[in-house]
C-alpha cells in the first residue's frame, strides 16, 4: 500500500518529525533566542478581555533586568523583607532537593525529583496567592509546600515512606499530599490535577466562596486530553483558577517541540479556548510574581481563568531514573539566557542595597543546616526498607471509608503469611 | 535438516529489541512510536538503536497523550501501517481506553473487515520495583474482558521475541504486557537476594533471526502430577522456586497468551493432576484468575479434587513502602500449596 506511485502530478508528501536543537555534545549558542527586553511587555487591566491581550501569549513578561534592576509596568513592588522571604524559600527548596537527591543515591529512598532552575515558579506563585487558595500541582512543585512553610520532616517522612509518613507509605517518594496546606495529593499520572483544579474552581464558585484555585502541569503534559478539556471547562464556566504550565524545555527526553511548541507557544494555547494567556520568565521571581497576582485577581474580580507559561529550564535530570546526558547537550543549563531564578533574585536584592554576600552566606549555611536537622529528625522514623514503616494492616485500610469482607478477609491471609513468614 | 539457528544470550529486553529490529527490517509498514522511544531508545532501553537505523518517520517520539498515541496508531493502520506503539507504563494505559475498547478492538467487527488495527501495543507492567501505585499495576484483566484484542505476556526473552514477532504478524489489536521486574533477570520472589542475570537462564539463548511462538499456545515450564499451576509473566519464575522450595510434584503452565487462551493444555494437565491454583500478581476480584478459575471448572469439574485456588495481588492499590507484603511471594505461595494439597 505505502508503495503505491504518487497519484497524478502532485508532490509526494513528506512527514515532519521535530528534532531539538542540541544533541550530547553539541556546543550550544542562544544568541537567536528572543527574550525581549525586561519592562518591554505592557500590563493590562486584570479585566481585559482575552483577545486584546493576545500579544503577551507571544512575548515574554520580564521584571528583572541584567542589572539587577525592576523594571517596567510588572514590577510588583514587592517590600525587601518579602523579597528576603521568597529567596530564602527558593534557597530553601534547593537546599531540601539536593539533600533528598542524595539521600536516594545513598538508598535510603526508591526515588526522587528535583526542581532545580525551577523554585521561582513555584515559591513566588505561592507569595502572590493567598495562603488558603488551593493548588493543584504536578510532581515538581515541592516550593508551594515549602514556600508556605510546611515542615520538612513532614516531607522527608513520605520521600522516606516510613512510619511518621502522613500517607501510611503508600505513595512513591514526592507524591505529597497536604490538605492543610491548601495543596491536593499529588498523582502519578499526568495532568489529571488539570480539569480537577477547575473543578475545584467552580464549586468554589458556585458556593459563593473567595478562595481561587491554581494548578501546575509540565509542558509536556500539556499534550494530554485532560490539559484541553480543563481549559474548555475553565473557558465555559469562567472558573476562577490559575493554570500554570512549566515549560522547561523537556519531558524526560523529549523536548518541548514534542507537545507543540515549534508551532506556537504554551501561552497561546489559551488563545483557543478564549481565556487569558500570559508568557512570563519563570526565572525571574518578580515577574512569575506579578502574572500570578495579576491572574488571581482577575480570577476574584469574576473574569475567569487565566493561562501562564512559565518559561524556564529544568536545569538537572528529569528524576533519579534517568541521565540527562544521554539526550541533551549539557552546555545548554549553562548557556541558558534567562539564568538562575536564586542568582537573579539575590543580586537584586544587592542592588538595591537590601542584601549582601555575606547575608547570603549565612542564609545558605541556615538553609542546609536547617534541612541536615529535618533529615536527622526523619530519619529517625526510618528509610525506606529499614522495616520502621507503617503496620502492614494499614495497607487494607482507606481503600473503601469501610472495609468490605473480601478486603477483611484477606487481611486475615496476610495477618497468617506474616505470621508463617517467622519475620 | 537445517542448521541450528544461531543464537545469542540476550536478556528480556535485548530480547524485544532484537523482535523490533528483525521485523523492522524487513516489513517497512511497521512504525514505533511513543513517549521517549525515539532518540533515548525508551526508559527502560527497549527501543534503542532502533530510529538510528530505521530513521525518525519509522521510529519516532510522540507528545504525551497516550489518547493520541493509539488513535494515531489506529489512524496509520487503517492506512496500512503496522504500528507498534508503546505506552511508557501500563499504569498510564487508561487515559486509551476509548482508543483501544472502542476502537482498536471493534474496528474489524462495526466494518465488517473493511478496517482493521493490526496494532500491538507495548507495554511494561507490574510490579516488584518499589514503583508506587502508578509504576506497578498488572491492568491486563481489563483488556482480556474486552472482545476483540488479545493479550500476551512474555516470561522469558526466548519467548518475549518469539511472541512479540508473533503479535506484530498478527492482524488484530494486541496488548503486548512486558514484566518489567524480570527484564534484566528471572525473580524468584525472594527480593532480599541478590539478583541473577538472565545469562545463568537457559531461555536467554535467542536466534538472532527471524521465529514465532504462535499466539495462543501455552508452555508447560514443569510437568507434574501433583496439581496444575496456571500463570505468566514473572510470576512464572515466583511459582517454579516456591514448587521447588516444597519439592512438590506440581505441573506449571506459563499461559504466555491470555487471549486466545490455550485451553487443551490446561484442560488435559487439570484432568491428569485433579487439582489447579491460578497465581497472578494483579489484584484477585474480577481479576484473569476469575476467568481461568471458571473455565476449569466448567471443563473439568468431574476431574475436580479440590476447589480451584487463586493466589493473587491484594484487592488494595499498590503500596510503596509494603511493597513485599502485598506481592504474592514464596510464603503466600507456599501456604497456598499446602492448602490445595490438603483440600
Ligand atoms: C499519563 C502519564 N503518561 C506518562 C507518564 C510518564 N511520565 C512521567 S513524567 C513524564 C514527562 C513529563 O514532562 P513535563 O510535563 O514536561 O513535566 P516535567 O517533568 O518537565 O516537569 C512522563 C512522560 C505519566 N507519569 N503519566
Ligand atoms: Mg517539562
Amino acid at each position: 500500500m505505502t508503495s503505491e506511485e504518487p497519484r497524478r502530478n502532485l508532490r509526494p508528501l513528506s512527514l515532519h518529525v521535530p528534532e531539538p536543537r542540541f544533541r550530547p555534545g553539541d556546543p550550544v549558542d542562544f544568541a537567536d533566542f528572543d527574550r525581549g527586553r525586561a519592562g518591554a511587555v505592557p500590563r493590562p487591566d486584570p479585566d481585559v478581555s482575552p483577545e486584546a491581550i493576545r500579544e503577551v501569549a507571544y512575548s515574554l513578561v520580564r521584571v528583572l533586568d541584567d542589572e539587577g534592576q525592576a523594571v517596567g509596568p510588572w514590577n510588583p513592588r514587592l517590600a525587601p523583607e518579602r523579597l528576603i522571604g521568597m529567596l530564602r524559600h527558593m534557597a530553601l527548596t534547593r537546599a531540601y532537593d539536593d539533600r533528598m537527591y542524595r539521600a536516594q543515591r545513598q538508598g535510603k529512598t526508591s526515588f526522587y525529583m528535583k526542581s532545580t532552575g525551577e523554585e521561582a515558579t513555584s515559591v513566588a506563585a505561592a507569595y502572590a496567592l493567598d495562603r488558603d487558595d488551593m493548588c493543584f500541582p504536578s510532581y515538581r512543585q515541592q516550593g508551594l509546600l515549602i514556600a508556605r512553610d510546611w515542615p520538612l520532616v513532614d516531607m522527608m517522612n513520605q520521600v522516606y515512606s516510613n512510619r511518621g509518613d502522613r500517607l501510611k507509605g503508600r505513595q512513591m517518594p514526592i507524591m505529597y499530599s497536604a490538605r492543610a496546606a491548601g495543596f491536593f495529593s499529588i498523582s502519578g499520572n499526568l495532568a489529571t490535577q488539570y480539569p480537577q483544579a477547575v473543578g475545584w474552581a467552580m464549586a468554589s464558585a458556585s458556593k459563593g466562596d473567595t478562595r481561587i484555585a491554581a494548578a501546575w502541569c509540565g509542558e509536556g503534559s500539556t499534550a494530554e486530553g485532560d490539559f484541553h478539556s480543563a481549559l474548555t471547562f475553565a473557558s465555559v464556566y469562567r472558573a476562577p483558577v490559575v493554570l500554570n504550565v512549566i515549560n522547561n524545555q523537556w519531558a524526560i527526553s523529549s523536548f518541548s517541540g514534542f507537545a507543540g511548541a515549534e508551532a506556537t507557544t504554551f501561552a497561546a494555547r489559551a488563545i483557543g479556548y478564549g481565556i487569558a494567556g500570559l508568557r512570563v520568565d519563570g526565572n525571574d521571581a518578580l515577574a512569575v510574581h506579578a502574572a500570578t497576582e495579576w491572574a488571581a485577581d482577575r480570577a476574584r474580580d469574576g473574569h475567569g481563568p487565566t493561562l501562564i507559561e512559565h518559561f524556564t529550564y529544568r536545569a538537572e535530570g528529569h528524576s533519579t531514573s534517568d541521565d540527562p546526558s544521554k539526550y541533551r547537550s549539557a552546555e545548554e543549563r549553562s548557556k541558558w539566557p534567562l539564568g538562575d531564578p536564586i542568582a537573579r533574585l539575590k543580586q537584586h536584592l544587592i542592588t538595591i542595597g537590601a542584601w549582601d554576600e555575606e547575608r547570603q552566606a549565612a542564609m545558605d549555611r541556615e538553609v542546609a543546616e536547617e534541612v541536615r536537622a529535618a533529615a536527622k529528625e526523619a530519619e529517625q522514623n526510618g528509610i525506606l526498607g529499614e522495616g520502621l514503616h507503617f503496620p502492614f494492616s494499614t495497607m487494607f485500610e482507606d481503600v473503601f471509608e469501610e472495609m468490605p469482607w473480601h478486603l477483611e478477609e484477606q487481611l486475615g491471609e496476610m495477618t497468617e503469611e506474616w505470621k508463617a513468614s517467622g519475620r | 535438516m537445517t542448521d541450528a539457528p544461531e543464537t545469542r544470550t540476550m536478556n528480556m529486553i535485548q530480547a524485544i529489541n532484537s523482535a523490533l529490529d528483525i521485523k523492522m527490517g524487513v516489513d517497512p509498514d511497521i512504525v514505533v512510536m511513543g513517549e521517549d522511544v525515539g532518540f533515548f531508545g525508551g526508559v527502560f532501553k527497549a527501543t534503542e538503536g532502533l530510529q538510528k537505523k530505521y530513521g525518525k518517520t519509522r521510529v519516532f517520539d510522540t507528545p504525551i497523550t497516550e489518547c493520541g498515541i493509539i488513535g494515531v496508531a489506529v489512524g496509520m493502520a487503517a492506512y496500512g501501517l503496522r504500528p507498534v506503539p508503546e505506552i511508557q507504563f501500563a499504569d498510564y494505559i487508561y487515559p486509551a481506553l476509548d482508543q483501544i475498547v472502542s476502537e482498536a478492538a471493534r474496528l474489524r467487527y462495526r466494518s465488517a473487515g473493511e478496517f482493521t488495527a493490526p496494532i500491538t501495543v507495548r507495554s511494561p507492567f507490574g510490579g516488584g520495583i518499589f514503583g508506587g501505585q502508578t509504576h506497578s499495576q498488572s491492568p491486563e484483566g481489563i483488556f482480556t474482558h474486552v472482545s476483540g484484542i488479545k493479550t500476551v505476556i512474555p516470561s522469558t526473552p526466548y519467548d518475549a521475541k518469539g511472541l512479540l514477532i508473533s503479535a506484530i504478524e498478527d492482524n488484530d489489536p494486541v496488548i503486548f504486557f512486558e514484566p518489567k521486574r524480570i527484564y534484566n533477570g528471572p525473580f524468584d520472589g525472594h527480593h532480599d537476594r541478590p539478583v541473577t542475570p538472565w545469562a545463568r537462564h537457559p531461555a536467554s539463548a535467542v536466534p538472532t533471526g527471524h521465529y514465532r511462538i504462535p499466539l495462543g499456545q501455552a508452555a508447560i515450564v514443569r510437568p507434574g502430577e501433583d496439581v496444575t499451576i496456571l500463570t505468566y509473566g514473572t510470576m512464572v519464575h515466583v511459582v517454579a522456586a516456591a514448587v521447588a522450595e516444597k519439592g512438590l510434584d506440581a505441573e506449571i503452565i506459563d499461559l504466555r497468551t491470555l487471549v486466545p487462551l490455550d485451553m487443551a493444555t490446561i484442560e488435559a494437565s487439570v484432568k491428569k493432576t485433579g487439582r489447579c491454583m491460578v497465581v497472578h500478581e494483579a489484584t484477585k476480584t474480577s481479576g484473569f484468575g476469575a476467568e481461568l478459575s471458571a473455565l476449569v471448572q466448567e471443563h473439568c469439574f468431574h476431574h475436580l479434587e479440590a476447589p480451584v485456588r487463586r493466589v493473587t495481588g491484594w484487592d488494595t492499590p499498590y503500596p510503596h513502602s509494603l511493597e513485599w507484603a502485598y506481592y504474592p511471594g514464596p510464603v503466600r505461595l507456599s501456604l497456598a500449596l499446602d492448602k490445595i494439597m490438603q483440600d
